[in-house]
């Protein structure tokens, strides 16, 4: 049995010791060091991954995603500059208004996948990832140089806590004055939060499920104060700090991308199949060239979900085979997913594969695992009013 | 979690104990909490022939694969198959929940390996 070394740690959170006094497995993760789980100890008898995974899907769990950045693109055309370097239509935005979107290259690759918040008239908030934090501002910059407006990284001004599940809402409820229920999905507000005031607050997540990010300063003590009230508030409901293992499993089983798994650089929105969110109508963007001229050629490869009908789990970069056991693909992310209790992967497989029901073989190490292509996302969460 | 003074161990985190010419193989609590929660553990069939030092199986948790050493050599007279059904009794008692029996090729191999003492300064220095 061989065990990974943790490299020495780079950048940390401020709730980095509130992680390890819970007794987190630390990993890095794209230079943070980063909570992967929280195994269940003396004062903790619950926890670890899947124990984390299900408290979000029945109840509440809580994370520390203060490694995501936050760019802020204000001024007279902020409008302009983000319509330019989004691939979904801000202008659609209301204030208050977050949506889904990603910023592309003009090949039609991911720079990579952003929410962006409508913070007023002329005011976005673009919420990034970890591991693109800095090219990803780099390039917004540079997209936004033609256009009056004003390009500001605030990343870490924020300590960024994600309180997700279908009781979210109530423990998060416990704390601020701002009324949750008239918080829709996608939307935000602010409110004073653990005493704080003018904290915004998301109703969004990369769980899959009902949930709620908020947004408070980053100094130690107050990101570690509202970490450690916030599960006193969530105790009658379980809730459990929650790592990046769980964090995976229940993105992946809602079929939710990853940079640098199912996006990248070399990936486009039709082959990721995120056309829902891409608005080749809007006008002109980064990117629609290249996405217009690959939708008239027709695509090579596509994103698809899969399921293992056989004993064993597909996991991140096995290569995909079809009935030949010629090499067709590759997964992108596999797991067990702990809630649907099967193995699923999500695969770039031709197209002529990726029909629901179809069959491939996945190269699980030395042998082949059958896999059917299953509808995305595989887990849906039930429709219920908060 | 104690480590049991008459088990040898690996600094791959295996676990041997012998009985006379009957060693049992398991991974140690060390090994488990690395890896997280247990969902597959896949090992070789009754008769198969061990090499120490080489891979026998494989430990899977939600997130990472590990290949299984044998501390030893040896033919498998018994694999828990309890394991194919509840995996995580890995992860709850690891230095119970064996993985296979093997009739010892070579006895004086398992003087190699480390005593408790040895195994638990070397995860001091792991962790």
């Amino acid at each position: 049995m061989s065990v990974e070394n943790t490299p020495a740690s780079i950048r940390k959170t401020a709730l980095n010791s509130a992680h390890r006094q819970l007794g987190a497995r630390m990993v890095d993760f794209n230079g943070w060091d980063m909570p992967v789980e929280y195994p269940a100890n003396a004062q903790k008898p619950v926890g670890g991954l899947i124990a984390e995974h299900m408290i979000v899907r029945t109840s509440v769990g809580l994370f520390d995603v203060s490694h995501m950045g936050d760019i802020r693109v204000s001024g007279p055309q902020a409008l302009a500059a983000v319509q330019q370097m989004t691939f979904n239509d801000a202008a659609k935005l209301a204030i208050g208004q977050a949506q889904y979107s990603a910023l592309l290259y003009p090949s039609g690759g991911f720079v990579d996948d952003v929410i962006v918040h409508r913070l007023g008239e002329e005011d976005y908030l673009l919420v990034i990832n970890a591991g693109t934090r800095e090219k990803d501002y780099q390039w917004v910059r540079e997209a936004a140089q033609e256009f009056d407006c004003t390009v500001e990284d605030l990343s870490d001004r924020y300590t960024q806590i994600a309180i997700q599940g279908p009781n979210g809402w109530r423990t998060l409820q416990k704390l601020t004055d701002a009324d949750l229920t008239q918080v829709k999905f996608y939307w935000f507000t602010h409110g004073t939060v653990c005493g704080l005031p003018n904290t915004l607050i998301a109703r969004t997540g990369y769980t899959a499920e009902d949930g709620f990010e908020i947004y408070i300063p980053s100094d130690e003590a107050t990101s570690i104060r509202v970490w450690n009230e916030l599960l006193e508030a969530g105790k009658e409901f379980g809730v459990l700090p929650c790592g990046l293992g769980a964090r995976n499993t229940l993105r992946l089983e809602g079929a939710l991308s990853l940079y640098g798994h199912e996006i990248s650089d070399t990936i486009t929105p039709w082959e990721a199949r995120l056309d829902r969110f891409l608005k080749m109508d809007k006008g002109e963007f980064i990117g629609r060239g290249a996405l217009a001229a690959q939708k008239e050629r027709g695509l090579e490869r596509i994103l698809v979900g899969l399921e293992a009908v056989e004993r064993g789990i597909p996991r991140d970069g096995y290569k995909v085979l079809d009935a030949n056991g010629t090499e067709v693909g590759y997964v992108t992310s596999g797991s067990p997913a702990p809630f649907l209790k099967k193995n699923i992967a999500l695969a770039y497989v031709p197209p002529a594969l990726a029909a629901e029901g179809a069959e491939v073989g996945v190269a699980v190490r030395s042998q082949v695992v059958k896999c059917r292509v299953v509808p995305t996302p595989f887990y849906k969460r039930p429709r219920v009013k908060a | 979690m104690a480590y049991p003074p008459e088990y040898k161990y690996t600094k791959e985190h295996e676990w041997l104990s012998v009985d006379g010419a009957t060693g049992t193989i398991g991974i140690t609590d060390f090994a488990q909490n690395s890896l997280g929660d247990i969902v597959f553990v896949e090992l070789p069939k009754v008769g198969a022939e061990l090499t120490a030092g080489s891979t026998f199986g494989t430990v899977e948790s939600v997130k990472a694969v590990s290949d299984l050493y044998a501390p030893v050599s040896g033919t498998v007279t018994a694999v828990n198959e309890e394991l194919a059904t509840t995996p995580e009794k890995v992860n709850n008692d690891p230095h119970a929940a064996w993985m296979v029996r093997l009739t010892l090729a070579n006895p004086a191999e398992a003087e190699g390996l480390l005593a408790v003492a040895d195994y638990e300064k070397f995860i001091a220095e792991e962790q």
